[in-house]
């Protein structure tokens, strides 16, 4: 029985992972076709980084993820806080309204974005990428933030102000560092969502700013493009660090 | 003569239209251990933690040494708290936790190491301030708590059920240090409790409350002996009711008629009448167990029996059908001192060691208070 | 619960900070949608003026009732196969020791924290005609020419497949996680064997686990155009394709909004079934 449920463990981590390893294998090969092995190469990683539209798309992204992280960061952490320490009308709609959010399909949301940016006149380009992106990364950063406060003693900010604390001492001092894990992870679960996102995108994003996964999208739409393996492996690299750091902050929280 | 620390006086609280507190008035005296004791939502922790500025009354004042502090917030306050769980911050250390009122004072980095450590040592725990809260056992996280109250040298201390998180017997040890440290520390305590048995034990003085009324204020002994009313008879230890009726009134001295035997008692403090019925108060260790062809006491029969390692308690039913609780030592000279369920005995106490009380209006305890009471006592 | 007066506008703005981000950005827009779902569609302003239920019609127009019904049969059938793969890896996991239990879910993240088009790409690698796959086949002489595996049915449940089953699996495994071993033991205690054990205690204790991978499943498999778009050739559309095409490229707005109102009505039945089961299970719905 324990025989057959680790081989059967063993076999979906496989499959999970054969495409992954075929990707980063493939991305070192110099065989123009991009099936066969024609040996070791480092040529798609230099071609990838000649290619200025490509570099170019990578840092938009990479900013655009950042301030959209950031963005909904803060926000959804005052809003986990409000939803944890105020007792307010609404409070239930808020949630449900944050769980909606988290649930619909992301093409749905993408349509009525479109449609909302359209009717104002908003040009597509970062400014539209940056309100979907918050929208989608908010309730996320939201339960993650309030899964901290759940338990959050009640009792720490009294103590503080007991000890003398001002309000804001005490937010500075003990608030921020013990919700601060959180904080973290929710930033970096924000980044990599936006960082990953096709389907809002596709519909938000103008020609003046165009991102990672999208210039992606273009590319594999048709054939083969050895270029997207290096760059995919590249990805997968960061993200991995990403994780990693994610995984240390919260185990060095936990302790 | 005792001076008073702080006073509380007309005070009054309500929650969601709900009173808490009701013209409440107590005044706390310099250097004395007061114990606020009662069932859960009697309004103990709120008047605490009124006294520590986390609540502010609707009505009323609190002065500390004559200065009114009712709307003062609890950080500019000169007295600190400890808190039922222990509240201590998890990210910092041991002597971050200390240190931190310090810090709040702005007192100078050799200073605040100093009394840091002096405050540790005084809870045994001078070895251990680079831990971490988390690395630290129940005890000892409670001492760090005390440590980082008493630290800033408060006029006083309000310890909030400090010690509920602790098994019974490391309760106990803390009880004693709590004691030493107060003597030592020579600062006012005010600790909030449900448990009647550390009330007893711990305190100068014992405030009683229920449904926001002070029930009964004085010493343990005062509240153990000479209970004012039968919700405080009832909560604070175990407490056998008799019905009693009055015979004859002479002087200070009255007869009463209790399960048929005439007992002569003084005169209690309040008003009494021939033929008025009112409760005669015994606690079980008051009660003896008698052998059946006894010629003193009540007939009954035991129909439980407990083995509590130094006393054996019993159940008694009456003919009448009522219950007595008794409680007695092991007689060493009596290896068989023992009873048998079922077995026929007599009941009687020793004269003069009845309590007297009035009948109340609102006599039988809710289920909810019932619950209180036993939780209370285990 | 501290509230002084002096907290107070923050309190305020944070709250009108929120309201204001979700009022605007998504309950207005959704009300835009359901708006155009009953409008009539316009080459120029997208949609216009007189309101009916045209888009409606529309969606049981014999042609997109089929692509309807092939797309939310691709989507059940990858929902069904990540449920079979998930629910048994979901319990064997819960089953490792602690220590290495947490490598294992980690190793469970990783393909979800990196670029999911990346990885429908690394598919198309191993499926295409002269690919991995059907190379590995023949040089095994299993079969002697290339089967034909990219751009078919197969590949585009293959691939939601393999982006969505992560999101079966951790739902599953949190509920296999509260779930007791002292439950199982009481039940066969009591005289249940294996299946009915299963039957009895495992599967109800489980099902809001199933119903929260499903929820979490489904949905995406209608809407991840661009699986379809790389593995599956024009053929396979999924609910995500006609709406994104209605929209970016018919500028058919009316029919994609009625197209994704369906979908957000899909959702919400999942949900409010997730809710039920929740609550018969005594816990306070999510």
């Amino acid at each position: 029985m324990r025989w057959l449920s680790r081989s059967y463990l063993a076999l979906v981590y496989l499959l999970l992972y054969v495409p992954i390893v075929v990707l980063v294998v493939f991305s070192f090969n110099d065989s123009r076709t991009g099936y066969s092995w024609g040996g070791l190469s480092l040529r798609w990683y230099e071609s990838l980084f000649n290619n200025h539209a490509m570099v170019q798309a990578m840092w938009n992204s990479l900013w655009l993820a950042l301030t959209a992280a950031t963005v909904s960061t803060v926000i959804g952490a005052l809003t986990a806080l409000a939803l944890h320490r105020y007792r307010f009308r609404g409070k239930r709609v808020l949630n449900g309204m944050l769980f909606v959010v988290m649930m619909s399909p992301e093409i749905v949301l993408a349509i009525s974005l479109l449609g909302l940016f359209l009717l104002l006149g908003l040009k597509l380009g970062y400014v539209s990428l940056l309100l979907a992106h918050v929208t989608f990364c908010l309730p996320f950063v939201v339960i993650t933030v309030m899964a901290r406060l759940s338990g959050f003693d009640e009792r720490l900010p009294e103590a503080a102000r007991d000890l003398g604390a001002s309000d804001f001492t005490m937010t500075r001092t003990v608030l921020i560092p013990v919700i601060m894990p959180a904080l973290m992870a929710g930033w970096l679960l924000g980044f990599t969502l936006s960082m990953d996102d096709v389907v809002v995108s596709t519909f938000v994003s103008g020609p003046s700013y165009e991102i990672l996964p999208l210039r992606i999208y273009s590319m594999v739409r048709v054939g083969l493009k050895p270029e997207v393996n290096a760059l995919g492996t590249l990805l997968l690299v960061f993200s991995l660090v990403m994780l990693m750091l994610s995984q240390w902050i919260l185990s060095r929280s936990k302790q | 003569m005792t001076k008073t620390l702080l006073s509380l006086s007309g005070i009054s609280k309500q929650f969601d239209g709900k009173t808490v507190l009701d013209e409440l008035s107590l005044t706390i005296d310099d250097g004395e251990f007061i114990t606020l004791l009662g069932p859960s939502g009697c309004g103990k922790t709120t008047l605490l933690r009124m006294m520590a500025g986390f609540e502010h009354p609707d009505e009323g004042t609190v002065t500390l040494s004559g200065v009114d502090i009712t709307q003062t917030p609890p950080e500019h306050r000169p007295l600190n708290t400890v808190f039922q769980n222990y509240a201590l911050f998890p990210h910092m250390s041991v002597f971050d936790n200390v240190a931190y009122g310090l810090k709040m004072e702005k007192r100078p980095k050799a200073e605040i190491a100093e009394r840091v450590e002096e405050a540790l040592a005084m809870v045994q725990l001078e070895d251990f301030a680079r831990r971490k809260p988390h690395q630290l056992s129940g005890g000892q996280q409670q001492r760090v708590a005390i440590a980082r109250a008493v630290v800033k040298r408060p006029k006083m201390l309000l310890l909030d059920e400090p010690l509920s998180a602790l098994d019974y017997k490391l309760r106990r040890t803390m009880q004693v240090e709590l004691k030493r440290l107060q003597r030592e520390l020579g600062i006012t305590f005010v600790f909030v409790t449900h448990d009647q048995e550390e009330a007893l034990s711990m305190s100068d003085r014992i405030v009683v409350l229920k449904d926001g009324y002070i029930q009964q204020l004085g010493t343990p002994r005062e509240v153990y002996e000479r209970p004012a009313n039968v919700f405080t008879a009832r909560f604070v230890g175990q407490t056998n009711f008799f019905p009693g009726r009055v015979t004859k009134i002479e002087g200070e001295r009255i007869s009463v008629d209790v399960f048929g035997l005439n007992r002569e008692l003084s005169k209690p403090s309040f008003r009494v009448a021939v033929n008025q019925s009112l409760h005669v108060l015994l606690r079980p260790e008051d009660i003896r167990v008698l052998a059946p062809d006894d010629i003193e006491g009540v007939a009954g029969k035991i129909v439980e029996r407990n083995y509590k390692g130094s006393t054996l308690d019993s159940v008694i039913e009456l003919e009448d059908g009522s219950h007595v609780m008794a409680s007695e030592f092991f007689d060493e000279d009596d290896p068989t001192f023992d009873y048998s369920i079922g077995e026929r005995v007599r009941v009687s106490w020793v004269d003069g060691w009845e309590w007297l009380l009035a009948e109340e209006g609102d006599e039988p305890l809710t289920d909810e208070e019932e619950l209180a009471a036993d939780d209370a006592e285990h | 619960m501290m509230r002084s007066i002096k907290q107070q506008p923050f309190r305020a703005a944070v709250l009108v900070l929120v309201w204001g981000w979700l009022l605007f950005l998504v309950l207005a827009p959704n009300m835009l949608v359901v708006g155009a779902s009953v409008m009539t569609r316009n080459p120029s302003t997208f949609i216009s003026l007189p309101l009916n239920l045209e888009a409606y019609r529309q969606l049981f127009n014999p042609l997109y009732l089929d692509v309807f019904l092939h797309s939310l049969y691709m989507a059940a059938l990858t929902t069904l196969i990540c449920l079979l793969i998930g629910y048994p890896f979901a319990w064997a996991l819960s089953r490792v020791e602690k220590n290495r239990q947490m490598l294992l879910i980690f190793l469970l993240i990783v393909p979800f924290w990196t670029n999911s088009l990346v990885r429908t790409y690394a598919l198309k690698l191993i499926l295409a005609t002269n690919g991995l796959l059907n190379s590995a086949l023949m040089s095994l002489g299993v079969i002697d020419e290339p089967a034909q595996l990219l751009y078919t049915e197969g590949a585009v449940i293959v691939g939601l497949v393999y982006l969505l089953l992560p999101f079966m699996i951790l739902p599953l495994y949190s509920v296999f996680e509260d779930l007791r071993q002292d439950v199982l033991l009481a039940s066969h205690d009591l005289g249940a064997g294996r299946l009915a054990t299963f039957k009895n205690v495992v599967v109800p204790l489980t099902l809001p686990g199933v119903l929260a991978g499903v929820m979490l499943v489904l949905l995406p498999a209608m809407g991840l155009f661009f699986v379809p778009d790389i593995l599956g050739g024009s053929r396979n559309l999924l609910v995500g394709n006609v709406i994104k095409n209605q929209f970016l490229d018919a500028r058919n707005w009316p029919f994609g909004a009625a197209a994704s109102i369906v979908l957000t009505l899909t959702m919400a039945l999942l949900m409010f079934a997730h809710r039920l089961s929740k609550r018969r299970l005594g816990e306070e719905g999510a």
